[in-house]
């Protein structure tokens, strides 16, 4: 059987939250599931960038899939704009998720690095929502 | 008289210096329901449309229009960029070949830039968003032109209702964008939107 390799774009307002996200996912994933990042906007401020995202989406295309994890607000939007400039096939492969960013992203991470599919990653990454920090002891 | 794709450059060169000039009040509306950002990115996204405009200065006014609208998408960084850039895009496809435009060329691509900005921040009126501006001065300007009212006259009443929508974000709670993290504390302040939106049109009456 040929392992999946689901990969993951992550979406922030800031570089350094996009990459520090994608390092804490990585740290979990092992080398071959690929993260990429779309942090800030074009030229380099805070805020989100519709070519970034596209750019990222090309270096983790994947055919098993790609999720995309966002931080605020924009970042939803401008990844939305970028799926509608790919073709409906590249479309297809792309999943967006509302999970936490942080937790979403780690939790993706393990997911497909074990090689799940497209669905059950955004599934588990999902239920980050739910996740307790503190749960009783 | 139909508007000239020469009438249309100017407006744009018109918003252009106006959102100039209002860029510190912008970003001051911008700061305590916001991230501060709004009179600096539109600014920056309209200095780098002024860039574009001379390339597309002899199209047809549907091109115009999506030059603009893919301009403001790669140079503004916050909502703002593909909210508007989305609203001009689809004012371009509603006038694509036009270079002479009637008024109901200008309504339908009105219509489509608001529809634009629904479908892309999912807000509805009383949100305390650019769409408290625009709905209502659309809903005048559609009437004003079937009352047969001229261009002139129905766009002056048009940015009259957009004037009065803006200042009736002010005692709205934000439930759309980053406003929407204040909860109650949104209360009081005027939507930054909703106040370029207001520029927008008033620089289509100049």
């Amino acid at each position: 059987m040929i392992p999946v390799a689901v990969s993951l774009v992550i979406v922030s307002h800031s570089c350094k939250l996009a990459e520090g996200v994608a390092e804490l996912a990585a740290q979990m994933a092992g080398e071959k599931t690929i993260i990429a990042t779309a942090g800030g906007a074009a030229d380099g401020s805070l805020g989100t960038s519709v070519d970034k995202v596209l750019q990222a989406l090309a270096r983790a295309e994947s055919a098993d899939g790609v999720l995309v994890l966002v931080d605020l607000g924009s970042a939803g939007m401008a990844v939305e704009m970028a799926l509608e400039s790919l073709s409906a096939e590249q479309r297809e492969r792309v999943q967006v998720s509302s999970a936490p960013l942080v937790e979403g992203a780690i939790i993706a991470a393990v997911e497909a690095s074990i090689g799940r599919s497209l669905k059950e990653v955004a599934e588990a990454a999902a239920n980050a929502q739910t996740l307790n920090k503190f749960p009783e002891r | 008289m139909p508007v000239t794709t020469e009438q249309v450059l100017a407006w744009l060169q018109r918003s252009a210096a106006i959102l100039h000039e209002h860029r510190d009040y912008l970003t001051q509306l911008d700061s305590p329901i916001g991230d501060a950002d709004h009179g600096v990115n539109m600014d920056r996204g309209f200095t780098a449309v002024m860039d574009k405009l001379p390339g597309v200065a002899d199209k047809d006014a549907g091109t115009i229009l999506k030059t603009v609208g893919t301009t403001l998408v790669s140079t503004v960084g916050g909502a703002s960029g593909p909210l508007y850039g989305t609203a001009f895009l689809r004012a371009g496809m509603a006038l694509a070949g036009k270079f002479e435009l009637q008024d109901s060329d200008v309504m339908a691509a009105l219509q489509a830039a608001l529809e634009g900005i629904i479908a892309r921040g999912k807000a509805k009126p009383g949100e305390k968003t650019m769409v408290d501006a625009l709905h209502p001065a659309i809903q005048t300007f559609k009437a004003a032109l079937e009352t047969g009212e001229p261009l002139k006259a129905a766009l002056a009443k048009a940015t009259e209702s957009a004037e009065q929508g803006m200042k009736a974000t002010i005692p709205m709670l934000a439930t759309k964008g980053r406003a929407s993290y204040l909860g109650e504390r949104s209360i009081g302040h005027q939507d930054p939107g909703a106040t370029s939106s207001w520029l927008f049109l008033r620089a289509m009456g100049g």
